[in-house]
């Protein structure tokens, strides 16, 4: 017992900086998932048939093959087919990246179409093109609508950051099964990195919670 | 009269979904300073002319001639254009919910006027001043009454220094209590000189300050003419029906 804390305890400074990487592959992850989504949710609700039916097929794509089959896919197959030399860690950010892409723009469609679209014509009636109107009016009440989906998105790539352990990106869960697999002391290591996952879960949904409160529209109740 | 040139003219508008025809060959002309009134019942193409006067809905076939010009190539830069000079009023004021009242006026006035933020706010402050919602300026919308949300959309396109503007409906979502100060809102503008198309089922209003009704039903143009004469000696049998019921319904709730 005093032995496995001994391990643990030497081991902690190693999986913390774990969690750092584990950080940034999932705010890579999440920024590019915000910034592709948002086009793909616009684009989803008001673009024509052609682009409607390519975004479907794209989230259909990314939303339908497993986290693992797309590492290894964009990892082993499309770099290297390609002739492009990404490390471990960039692909994990673009992969985990388009998949949030898909899940997002699912959250920002519910966003849009919840809004009460008489706005649009609003804007557009002052004299805003489409582009402006979106811009300016219909994408700020998206996003402050989409907070509590996106929250729930961030804990789910969170979790999914440690798959990117299988192209050896030394994140939390790559380091718990360094140390473990050395040190035979699997239980306390998975448990500490299954905790770490659980803090920073606790401080981005947190996080989120109060930037909801923070950006309420006032009169509207919670 | 045949000298002066209508502010707004429309030929022949026409609009269909799918087989039913919602807007049939409706053609009229308003002279600046004008206020003329829809009337007629709920789904007979009251909204469907208003919305494709500024191109909110693309109509099938008809021209628009603002000030003598014909609108032509409805898109882009040229539509924004045209629409700034349209102010539109709707029944569910549709105002941005996301924005202060007074940001609501301001928007328009920096993102598609260019203005300057400083003088886009004094212009927004006094808009929002004649409508009497100096002291509401910095509530949201959700904060605000249905009589003053109205109000602060007609503070918003009046900032835009419309030629005409249209009223959908502008008091149909309100409670009846609250109808009166959109009502003088708009009086206040009439008596300003202020050319305006308005839809509305506040018969007795409208008999009151329209220069001329027009009866719309099933997507024509039934009847034009002065309040007297749609009222109360309508050549048609269905105006005169519509007018004698919607008379008993609303006509006291004018004032």
């Amino acid at each position: 017992m005093t032995e496995s804390l001994i391990v643990l305890y030497g081991a902690l400074p190693y999986l913390l900086r774990g969690s750092l990487v584990t950080i940034a592959v999932v705010a890579g992850a999440m920024m590019l998932g915000l910034v592709l989504g948002i086009h793909l949710a616009v684009g989803q609700v008001y673009g024509g048939r052609w682009l409607r039916r390519v975004i479907g097929v794209y989230v259909w794509f990314f939303r339908g093959v497993p986290l693992l089959v797309l590492l290894f896919l964009f990892y082993f197959g499309l770099c290297s087919l390609l002739q492009i030399n990404l490390s471990a860690f960039t692909v994990s950010v673009i992969v985990l990246g388009l998949i949030s892409s898909a899940y997002q723009s699912q959250i920002f469609r519910g966003a849009i179409m919840s809004l009460p679209q008489g706005q649009l014509k609003a804007a557009r009636a002052l004299g805003m093109s489409d582009g402006k109107a979106i811009a300016l009016i219909i994408l700020p009440q998206t996003l402050r609508l989409s907070i509590p989906g996106w929250s729930n998105e961030y804990s789910i790539v969170l979790k999914d950051s440690a798959v990117a352990y299988a192209l050896g990106v030394m994140e939390m869960m790559a380091r718990a099964h360094f140390v473990a697999s050395r040190t035979y002391e699997h239980l306390p290591l998975y448990f500490a990195a299954g905790f770490l996952f659980m803090i920073l879960t606790y401080l981005g949904t947190k996080g989120l919670r109060i930037l909801e409160e923070k950006v309420r529209i006032p009169g509207y109740s919670a | 009269m045949a000298d002066t040139v209508p502010i707004l003219r429309i030929e022949h508008m026409t609009k269909r979904y799918g087989d039913k025809e919602v807007l049939k060959d409706a053609s009229l002309s308003i002279n600046k300073g004008e206020l003329k009134v829809l009337i007629g019942p709920s789904g007979g193409g009251k909204s469907t002319l208003l919305q494709c006067i500024n191109f909110l809905i693309k109509p099938d076939r008809g021209r628009i001639w603002l000030d003598g010009t014909e609108i032509i190539r409805a898109k882009g830069k040229a539509l924004y254009a045209y629409r700034q000079k349209v102010g539109m009023i709707f029944q569910d004021f549709n105002l941005f919910d996301h924005l202060t009242a007074l940001h609501n006026v301001q928007i328009g006035l920096v993102r598609v006027k260019g203005m300057q933020a400083k003088a886009a706010k004094e212009r927004a402050t006094q808009e929002l001043d004649r409508v009497g919602l100096k002291n509401h300026m910095h509530q949201y919308p959700a904060e605000l009454s249905g009589g003053q949300k109205q109000r602060v959309s007609i503070a918003r396109a009046l900032a835009m220094d419309p030629e005409i503007m249209l009223l959908d409906e502008p008091t149909s979502a309100l409670d009846p209590e609250l109808i009166s100060e959109v009502l003088d809102a708009i009086r206040t503008l009439r008596s300003s000189g202020m050319t305006m198309i308005m839809s509305t089922h506040q018969i007795g209003f409208a008999g009151e300050v329209a220069d001329e009704l027009i009866f719309l039903e099933k997507g024509s143009i039934v009847e034009t003419g002065p309040p007297a004469k749609i009222l109360y000696d309508a050549e048609y049998p269905r105006t005169r029906d519509f007018c004698s019921k919607i008379t008993e319904l609303y006509a006291n709730s004018s004032s």
